[in-house]
């Protein structure tokens, strides 16, 4: 049984001054559901993850800063382009990412793929670009999934997809800054 | 020997497809008493009907059968077509050759000869048939309004603005209703007391409006254009000419502690009392069962200090006639009683409270002065609970309909809470939001988004008192996969069920009117007479129909008296003169009626009278039944109840209708 509104702090308005997103707008008609394509995969979909946070109750908020969908989204932007009040949940999925960070628990499901967010921003930063050889061998070595994939490694070498030396950008510079900005 | 002429019409293919129209006029030529057959492709256009009249006219017709479609669509016409040519409209008939025939058969021969069957009854009634006149009914231009809510209030100012005038009869001390006891409205938020007041003080000086409030209709008679109405006027034990409404008595008088009903017992007041302080009439009246003088026999301290010597102890009550063409019901309703809830802990709980006693809290001229306070300890509270559908939609103990306007009241109290009390919290359990109407959507979204109402679905399945003294909310949030939600509440609120006045089912026999399962009153038609009642002259408006809220209360009685003013526009009514009739071959001597009076008891509409019918010395003969033409409905009970056979309906005699079925039954 969970209790509501014992509400300090509140994660709600945390979230919002964070992610500029008012949770109260949805009014659960479910129409990102519907249309997401990772929702097959989660534990919980947008709208369920949504009416979670729209309670206000911190037992929710835990919830949602421990579950697997936050880390799913891929990040199209399907939801927010059908949804009929413009709930913004991609940066709502943002914000709850480095939130959970911050907080310590992130779903163990989630390892791998935040090693690989990690693994393409160092390419980024490294090469001004993605470099996807670069990526591969950070990402390899972070997760120690050495052999994941390996079989489609010929082909793209052959079709010149995976070129051995990463290209660099010239406003390599500006890359730089940015990075700083961001402090990552 | 009668002149019958007969027209077949073929209706394009609709009745000559099964039918063969021509045999069914060769037929038709060789009757007994037919003068002229003829069949045509379209009777009801204009060279069908211009064939009719010229052959009333050439044949010198006395009698016309027109073999077509149903008479309840083309009836009038071809009865106007007569006319034109000089025939009484009542000696045309409608043989129905499209719905009873061809429409149901197969073409071939029995069709054919079911068509030839079925002219020939109406031949044989047509032969028998007598020419009548319409009855004209005068016109009483005076309307009579029951309720004095703001349905009433509006349907009297709109008939008495066209000029006519008008009697409101409202129960209470003070016209208002519902109204009167809200704070603001949804979906604008005006005050409702500054939109209504207005037209309170409107009605008691309008010229034309009669008001008679602390009154109760006793019984109606009569019909359309001409009903009487009994009307009682309870004792005020105040003289209203003398009384300047200082309000003096009400501050001496000892019983102060009787619970309010204008506030919905949050407050309260005493035994002569005023029910609020805008009450139109601002006079007040004795409630005889809170008073020491009425219940002890002394006190009297009110007539001691009254300045204008206006109390008026012992007054029986007066009961006054009114004759009136047309009556507006608007009698509103009222909320469900809470014990069909015990679970939600209404009465055991203080501050467990319905929906209009929030409104009274609200409101401005409340017993807080629109502060929201505990009724327990007067505290403000912090947080709100409230349960909508409290009695709707549950067919096991309360009410299987929607009541309509929960939704948007809670919405609105919930925003205004939130207005009133920054820091409060306020949860609203609910299982749909309905909120058809103008702007109505975007005003429970208002109070979701912009005054963070946290809104929750689910029902609410009990409220407790725990040991710590707190009220605990338990129910489900089924958005949650149905996770079961426990919330704290410093009050709850209820929004219970609109149901019928206790009064409505005694009201709408008295009124000859019909009524829903639920004793709301039933409109003739729900979508295209939805003022109207089957009683013709009597209307209906606002909650006495169903729940309604106020822009579709103040237009439903702005329809009605559309309709009143319509019929009270004319000078007399014209009535179909199918109403039964006593037969007398000789008047006065030779009635057949033995005056037992069986159709005066079986009667639904009170048509029978008493008629003495005497000698050339004014000695009465006998006594025998008479009926009142404009009373009468041509139903035919009283027909079927007479012994001596000595009542017909006229245009349907009983000679008449043998006739005919004997016509349908004789041939081999």
């Amino acid at each position: 049984m969970m209790t509501e509104n014992s509400h300090t702090p509140s994660p709600a308005e945390r979230l919002k001054a964070c992610s500029g997103v008012d949770v109260q707008l949805c009014y659960q008609c479910g129409k990102c559901t519907a249309g997401c394509a990772m929702a097959p995969e989660m534990d919980l979909p947008p709208s369920f993850l949504v009416r979670l946070l729209q309670t206000g109750s911190p037992a929710a908020y835990r919830r949602v800063l421990e579950s697997r969908s936050i880390w799913l989204c891929v990040g199209c932007e399907q939801c927010i382009g059908r949804c009929p009040k413009e709930v913004d949940i991609p940066r709502l999925i943002d914000c709850l990412r480095s939130e959970a960070q911050k907080e310590g628990c992130v779903s163990p499901e989630a390892s791998d793929i935040i090693k690989f967010h990690k693994s393409f921003l160092g390419s980024v930063k490294r090469n001004g670009r993605l470099g996807e050889l670069d990526l591969v061998v950070e990402y390899k070595l972070r997760t120690l999934h050495l052999f994941q994939d390996v079989d489609v490694a010929p082909g793209m070498l052959a079709k010149g997809k995976l070129p051995l030396i990463p290209e660099r950008i010239k406003g390599k510079r500006e890359i730089d800054e940015i990075f700083k900005k961001s402090n990552a | 020997m009668s002149k019958i002429g007969v027209f077949i019409c073929h209706c394009g293919e609709n009745i000559s497809a099964t039918v063969d129209c021509a045999r069914v006029a060769q037929a038709a030529a060789e009757m007994e008493g037919v003068a002229y057959a003829t069949d045509y492709k379209y009777m009801c256009s204009e060279p069908g009907q211009q064939l009719i009249r010229q052959a009333i006219r050439e044949h010198n017709l006395d009698g016309v059968v027109v073999g077509s479609c149903s008479p309840r669509m083309h009836e009038p016409t071809f009865r106007r077509a007569c006319a034109e040519a000089g025939l009484n409209p009542y000696l045309c008939e409608i043989a129905n050759l499209r719905e009873h025939c061809s429409w149901v058969h197969e073409k071939g021969e029995a069709t054919t000869q079911k068509a030839i069957d079925i002219v020939q009854g109406l031949v044989e009634k047509v032969r028998r048939n007598q020419p009548l006149t319409p009855i004209r009914v005068p016109v009483t231009k005076k309307a009579l309004v029951i309720g004095g809510g703001i349905a009433g209030i509006q349907a009297a100012l709109d008939i008495a603005n066209c000029g006519h005038r008008v009697i409101l009869v409202e129960k209470e001390p003070s016209i208002g209703g519902h109204m009167a006891q809200l704070s603001e409205t949804f979906p604008t938020l005006d005050c409702s007391q500054c939109i209504l007041t207005p037209r309170m003080v409107e009605v008691a000086q309008h010229p034309n409006i009669t008001l008679y409030t602390y009154a109760e209709v006793e019984s109606v008679e009569g019909f359309i254009g001409n009903f009487k109405a009994t009307i009682r006027l309870k004792a005020k034990s105040v003289d209203e000419k003398k009384c300047t409404g200082c309000g003096l008595c009400t501050t001496k008088c000892p019983n102060k502690k009787i619970p309010g009903e204008f506030n919905e017992g949050l407050g309260t007041r005493t035994a002569i009392y005023v029910p609020f302080p805008q009450a139109v009439p601002n006079k007040p009246v004795i409630d005889k069962e809170h008073c020491n003088y009425y219940q002890k026999g002394k006190c009297r301290v009110c007539e001691k200090f009254c300045p204008t010597g206006a109390i008026t102890f012992d007054q029986p009550d007066q009961f006054i006639t009114e004759e009136v063409g047309a009556i507006v019901v608007t009698t509103g309703f009222r909320v469900l009683p809470t014990s069909f809830f015990p679970e939600y802990g209404y009465g055991r709980y203080k501050d467990v409270i319905t929906g209009i006693q929030f409104e009274r809290l609200a409101s401005a001229s409340g017993p807080t002065m629109g502060e929201i306070r505990r009724p327990s300890d007067g505290t403000v509270p912090k947080k709100v609970v409230f349960i909508a559908c409290c009695g709707s939609r549950d067919p096991a103990k309360g009410i299987p309909y929607c009541s309509k306007i929960c939704c948007m009241y809670t919405a609105k109290h919930a925003m205004l809470y939130q207005h009133k009390v920054h820091d409060g919290e306020s949860t609203v359990f609910y299982m749909d939001i309905r909120a058809g109407g103008k702007n109505y959507e975007e005003f429970v979204r208002r109070a979701i988004e912009e005054d963070k109402v946290n809104y929750v679905r689910g029902r609410v399945a009990r409220v407790y008192e725990r040991a710590d003294g707190k009220l605990v909310v338990r129910g489900v949030d089924t958005l949650l996969g149905a996770q079961q939600v426990e919330i704290e509440a410093d009050m709850v609120v209820l929004a219970t069920a609109g149901v019928a006045n206790p009064g409505a089912e005694e009201l709408a026999q008295k009124l000859h009117i019909s009524y829903d399962p639920y004793h709301f009153f039933a409109e003739a038609h729900p979508k295209l007479r939805p003022v109207e009642t089957n009683t013709a002259g009597i209307y209906l408006a606002g909650a006495c129909q169903a729940p309604k809220d106020i822009p579709e209360t103040v237009a439903t009685a702005s329809g009605a008296a559309a309709k009143v003013v319509s019929l009270l526009s004319q000078d007399d009514l014209v009535r179909e003169p199918l109403v039964a009739v006593v037969n007398r071959c000789a008047p006065p001597v030779y009635s057949t009626c033995v005056g037992c009076f069986l159709c005066q008891t079986a009667c639904p509409y009170q048509a029978i009278e008493r008629e003495e019918i005497k000698d050339r010395q004014g000695r009465v003969i006998k006594t025998v039944a008479k009926v009142n033409p404009g009373l009468c409905q041509g139903c035919g009970t009283c027909v079927s109840f007479c012994r001596s056979k000595a009542i017909d309906i006229q245009g349907y005699s009983n000679e008449q209708m043998y006739a005919e079925v004997n016509a349908l039954l004789n041939h081999e």
